[in-house]
């Protein structure tokens, strides 16, 4: 009796280790499958990353402006030389990213009360709202710019609306995955005192639901700044038409200097966000 | 929901000040945010050029592409679009791979409690931080300067840009690993190699792997646009159909990235659930 548990034990342990066994083959036949296929489609092999290294580095190395420590004024003043157009086009940049979380998170606070299955009882209107959010979150911004610049012309009108359709898409979801962790307890209370569809809103959920709202929107305007600095390689606005311009044009110091600028944009932006973001919601609702 | 007597509210609120409305100075304050919120962004939409005129001869544009988009054809491109998006795919596998592969000792180098020399992680950190604020689509443009149009140029930009958020996510996933294990590997006469391969690597190793996981997701929608700027995959095709007004062409390929990217998404989140030992929801699976 106790010698037959015994050995059903072992037999179940060494069919258990075999299973795990040939699973971890099979994902390293697939694993190398995958790779080698790769490998070929991406037209990779060692020798073009031999060259192409070395011509990385030596690219970054005459982006670097010769600087010397007697003439610093004038050599930053040369690096910098258009330092007060390239601060307009940040600007506008800033400004793309702006008008365009504004538009996506009105338009994803909106839907993200259809998309919310404790909120609509309808299984047609949340999947409805849910695929539309999916698919304005799985194309990217710039295919939106592209179409967007052909319909509404060269410009930041066009990149406005390209960066609002995808951060509708993004934020109606987390939106939407927020008011469903809304206690059904405030629900119930609400609708116990008669309350409409939209009451219950803005007095059941709302008031929960405004603190993460608020801080996904200030993340995802972080992400957005970052959008709008690449928006403009199809001429949708902001100084991405300017970077393009002198990485294609081989204007090496100025690249650099574009860079900076725009690294330390972000990096400030990013800064104030988490600053405002702590205080606002403070630090233990963040975890 | 009928109001009670507004007499009364108006009783309780003079009684008891703050608690019914909220006190003067706050509400006004909150009154002036919200107006120069408002007023901040109709500066700025104007600023941009944007008007409801542009935005409706745009809409009726876009209304006049959408009936040319049917119905989707491939005109004889099929297998090249297949071949572009599977030129995507590798980009997104092997520039994750590469990223993933140097992230590892970087990831070590760069956190506090492997390397004690504050010079190394604080300079380390600060160039990561360089790489990540410069958006993949910018390094994509410096690496088809630096090897040429193809996809190899798009795999060289995923990885150095996701080599910058990855080893910075990666030291701080050592820093937050349990010391015990490493203090124990020191107590039985482990050196410094030892207790990072002993005590912290199996630690963080699922850690690790979910991150590259998720990246490869994330990765494979990026991917599918570097080739705007002639970094390879499917992108180049979109763009150029997109430039010819071939709007038919441009649903084809849209209706080909969508579903490549669901299963992607579908494959990646199947594979991260298992690489941390938690069995999908039933909910992931039906998506």
């Amino acid at each position: 009796m106790s010698s037959d548990a015994v050995r059903l034990f072992e037999t179940r342990r060494a069919e258990q280790i075999a299973a795990r066994r040939r699973q971890t083959a099979l994902f390293g036949v697939v694993f190398l499958a995958a790779f080698a296929v790769s490998v070929v489609v991406g037209e990779v092999s060692l020798e073009r990353l031999a060259t192409g290294l070395p011509r990385f580095f030596a690219y970054i190395e005459r982006t670097l402006p010769t600087l010397s420590l007697a003439t610093l004024g004038a050599d930053l003043g040369r690096w910098f030389w258009n330092f007060e157009g390239w601060l307009r086009l940040l600007f506008d940049t800033i400004l793309i990213a702006f008008v365009a979380t504004t538009l996506g998170v009105i338009g994803g606070f909106l839907l993200s009360f259809a998309a919310a299955k404790n909120l609509v009882a309808n299984p047609w209107i949340h999947h409805g709202a849910r695929r539309f959010l999916e698919l304005m979150r799985t194309v990217p911004e710039l295919v939106f710019a592209l179409f967007f610049v052909f319909a509404f012309g060269l410009g930041p009108m066009a990149g406005v609306l390209a960066i609002a359709l995808h951060t509708l898409g993004v934020l109606g979801k987390l939106f939407a995955e927020i008011n469903e962790n809304v206690t059904a307890k405030s629900l119930d209370g609400v609708v116990a005192a008669g309350a409409s569809f939209d009451q219950v809103i803005r007095f059941g959920v709302v008031p929960q639901v405004l603190p993460g709202f608020v801080s996904y929107t200030l993340l995802r305007f972080e992400i957005n700044v970052r959008s709008a600095s690449v928006i403009g390689f199809v001429g949708a606005g902001g100084i991405g038409q300017e970077l393009m311009f002198v990485i294609n044009q081989f204007i090496y110091t100025d690249i650099s200097a574009i860079l900076l600028m725009l690294i330390v944009t972000v990096a400030l932006i990013d800064l104030g966000c988490e600053k405002l973001r702590h205080r606002l919601i403070g630090q233990e609702s963040l975890k | 929901m009928s109001r009670p007597d507004s007499t009364r509210i108006a009783a309780l609120a003079a009684r008891y000040p703050g608690t019914i409305y909220a006190p003067p100075g706050q509400l006004w304050g909150r009154r002036a945010v919200v107006a120069g919120f408002f007023v901040a962004f109709l500066w700025a939409s104007d600023h941009l050029g944007m008007s409801f005129a542009r935005l409706l001869q745009g809409l009726q544009d876009l209304g006049i592409v959408a009936s040319m988009m049917v119905p989707p054809t491939s005109a004889g491109f099929f297998w090249d679009y297949v071949h572009a998006l599977g030129e995507t795919l590798a980009m997104a596998f092997l520039g994750t791979l590469l990223a993933s592969l140097a992230s590892i000792p970087l990831g070590f180098l760069g956190a506090r409690n492997v390397v004690a020399n504050p010079v190394i992680h604080f300079g380390l950190r600060r160039v990561l931080d360089v790489i990540r604020g410069v958006d993949s689509l910018v390094w994509a443009l410096i690496f088809v300067s630096v090897v040429g149009l193809g996809p190899f140029a798009g795999i060289l930009a995923i990885a150095l840009n996701d080599t910058g958020v990855l080893a910075k996510m990666y030291a701080e996933a050592i820093e937050g690993a349990d010391r015990k294990a490493s203090e124990g590997v020191a107590a039985a006469g482990g050196s410094k190699a030892d207790i990072a391969r002993l005590a912290i690597f199996p630690q963080v190793f699922p850690v690790f792997l979910s991150n590259s996981l998720y990246f490869f997701e994330a990765n494979t929608r990026s991917a599918t646009i570097l080739g705007v700027v002639g970094a390879g995959g499917i992108g180049f095709f979109l763009a150029d159909r997109i430039r010819v007004n071939a709007w038919s062409d441009v649903c084809f390929i849209i209706l080909l990235i969508l579903p490549t990217v669901a299963l992607i998404d579908y494959l990646s989140r199947f594979l991260r659930e298992r690489a941390i030992g938690v069995e999908p929801p039933a909910e992931a699976l039906s998506r």
